[in-house]
């Protein structure tokens, strides 16, 4: 292993075009078999989806487990998983452009991808929960005649209704603003009338004009301004619908900040999944390097740590606070009848990315992949066990209760997999994975751009 | 409508007989912002460059104002921002008041999330169709197509123009003053 690896390999301005361009313009029909098996199996997991769903409107929403008292499980566990995933994407996108992290631009992109289709996946399971999703419009201030009345804007629930609409919108033209400088090189580089046309429309005529960048580099910047309080309000929001509430568990002013933390966790590990496949699949080794991958897990580890203080300080303030049914949620999480999903979280998401204090695993592909998946198992059973713990043992001993799943349920959910699976493997497949025009500017302004070099561009 | 295709050229401003501007091509984009400040100093005032990336420095080189986007984005924000309060009261207050848990009809505090949200999303459209609108795009041509290496440009050569509207092009001459100061490749292009 080298010493101080390099960021970013590439030998001109025009090799980096090749790398990147070439993953997209490769004639389809001569796409490797390997991809197409994998794109049928997600793409038949989406399709288990699709009857999952079917047969929910069909029927009624019984055929989930949720029952007295546990009226939210597995799809809001899974609501605010998928959510929290798509955080990555913004943060990286917005945050670590406003701190001016050069590394970004080489995950930006598929980040954000990843990001959209995320919430995609995330919104799929409130809107059937509503069990009428022909009705969805209810859920904005849209005037109708069989609703005849207004929502309810003192509610949280509204709040996560915008919250979430926003943010998907934000993140998509955040996404595509990247993306028209890139499809413009796409469509300059091809020969084929047809790409030219679609490439051409796709970038709006885009030609790199001094002044076209100047108003781009501006409106990038401001996108970035304000998406960065918009990722930290989502998960605020979305906990605000915990924490608003008077349940036990979840009436806490730590939830705001602890699910944001939670969520740049798990969004991370995602992204780290995903990029180590593509990196693996895709042979981008010269553009996602160790150095990337390594700083990555350095976040995974300070809001994995983040998120171990969060359920200390939980636990802390459970006993403190004096509040006899907040002290029994809290002893009951981790010694009652869950006490297996409450360890396994704790396991996942605290103890195990501690691994990546040490500079020979963090570096290491195969300990990171198999992190990377941990902590993503530990954050599902982590919301897991604060909506069904704290539901299952409320107020009533009479009506206590233990949540069983149904099939439906496990195969609504590995559907959702397969549909964020299918949906990168054809982004990553058809759509530059990485911000070309970005790439490029890094390499320059890095004043490491040696002409002639046989080794390559080596930016820091 | 006038279908006649001369007219539509005459009315776009394409024609055989016009010219476009002169191309010059630079190889990197510090050669680029050199020459840009050079051409500028000679006189010349209608300029443009194109580049794969944005070249820090071509901005002042070349006198390309500031991007007024910021204005925008700000007032419709603010749009956004009225636009969500006056939903929240008028819906509660004046078209269909609902006591809910003994809440007020209509407060600032419960209606701080929307009232962000809203705001960032007009400002979030602002910003990507005001960013559009200032450079004139969506466009299906653009006269810098003609040039021959205009593909080039999205991948990695640096393209400095001096625009036939400029007080000062002669394209002899201009071609000339684009050699003078390093460019590779020097082509007059037709509009």
């Amino acid at each position: 292993m080298e010493t101080n690896p390099p960021l970013i390999r590439a030998k001109d301005y025009h090799d980096l075009s090749e790398q990147i361009s070439s993953i997209v313009e490769g004639d389809v029909l001569k796409t490797p078999l390997k991809y197409w098996i994998t794109l049928g199996v997600t793409g038949s997991i989406t399709g288990l989806l699709g009857m999952m769903l079917t047969y929910l409107v069909a029927t009624g929403i019984g055929v989930w487990g949720n029952n007295r008292p546990i009226g939210w499980a597995w799809d809001i566990t899974n609501f605010v998983f998928w959510i929290g995933i798509g955080h990555a994407g913004t943060l990286i996108s917005a945050i670590l452009f406003l701190f001016r992290q050069k590394w970004r631009t080489s995950i930006n992109r598929s980040a954000e991808a990843m990001t959209l289709f995320a919430v995609m996946c995330a919104g799929i399971f409130p809107l059937f929960h509503t069990g009428r999703p022909w009705r969805a419009y209810w859920l904005f201030p849209v005037p109708n005649t069989d609703l005849n009345m207004w929502q309810n804007f003192r509610s949280p629930l509204i709040w996560d209704v915008f919250a979430v609409s926003t943010y998907f919108t934000v993140s998509l033209l955040f996404w595509y603003t990247g993306l028209v400088p890139d499809l413009a090189t796409l469509r300059d580089r091809t020969t084929k009338k047809l790409k030219q046309w679609i490439y051409g429309i796709m970038s709006f005529g885009w030609r790199g004009s001094a002044r076209h960048w100047r108003n781009y580099e501006a409106a990038y910047l401001i996108l970035a301004g304000i998406s960065t309080p918009l990722v930290l309000s989502v998960h605020t929001i979305v906990s605000f619908d915990f924490a608003t509430s008077v349940i036990p568990g979840w009436h806490t002013t730590i939830f705001p900040p602890y699910f944001v933390a939670g969520a740049i966790f798990s969004g991370f590990a995602c992204v780290m999944t995903l990029l180590i496949i593509a990196r693996w699949a895709l042979n981008l080794h010269n553009l996602i390097t160790i150095k990337h991958l390594e700083n990555m897990n350095k976040i995974i580890l300070v809001t994995g740590s983040i998120v171990g203080y969060a359920y200390a300080c939980e636990f802390f303030i459970a006993w403190y606070s004096g509040n006899i049914y907040e002290r029994f949620t809290f002893i009951n999480r981790a010694f009652g009848p869950y006490f297996w999903a409450y360890w396994t979280m704790a396991t996942c998401n605290v103890f195990i990315p501690q691994l990546f204090w040490f500079k020979k695993l963090r570096t290491s592909i195969p300990v990171m992949f198999v992190i990377s998946i941990t902590t993503n198992i530990g954050m599902w059973f982590e919301r897991f066990v604060i909506i069904v713990t704290s539901l299952h043992r409320d107020f009533l001993p009479s009506s206590w209760g233990y949540f069983h799943p149904t099939w439906v349920d496990m195969c609504t959910f590995t559907g959702t997999i397969g549909l964020f699976l299918t949906l990168f493997l054809l982004f990553a497949r058809f759509l530059p994975m990485i911000a070309i025009s970005e790439v490029k500017g890094v390499l320059t302004y890095e004043k490491q751009l040696f002409k002639g070099q046989e080794t390559g561009v080596v930016a820091k | 409508m006038n279908l006649d295709p001369n007219a539509i050229r005459d009315k776009l401003g394409i024609g055989d007989d016009k010219v476009y501007g002169v191309i010059g091509e630079f190889a990197d984009p510090h050669e680029l912002v050199h020459a840009g400040r050079k051409i500028r100093e000679m006189g010349y005032t209608k300029l443009d460059a194109m580049s794969p990336f944005p070249v820090h420095g071509i901005d002042d080189a070349i006198g390309v104002p500031y991007s007024k986007l910021g204005w925008i984005v700000i007032c419709i924000g603010l749009c956004g921002t009225a636009t969500a309060l006056l939903l929240i009261w008028w819906c509660g207050v004046i078209n269909y008041p609902l006591v809910i848990g003994g809440k007020p009809l209509f407060d600032f505090t419960f209606s701080i999330p929307i009232t962000f949200e809203l705001t960032v999303l007009f400002s979030a459209f602002a910003s990507v169709i005001g960013m559009l609108a200032l450079n004139g795009l969506p466009r299906l041509y653009h006269p810098s197509f003609n040039y021959r290496n205009a593909h080039r440009a999205s991948d990695d050569r640096f393209l400095l123009v001096i625009e036939a509207d400029d007080p000062k092009f002669d394209a002899q001459k201009s071609a000339e003053h684009l050699r003078s100061v390093g460019a590779d490749l020097v082509e007059v292009v037709e509009g």
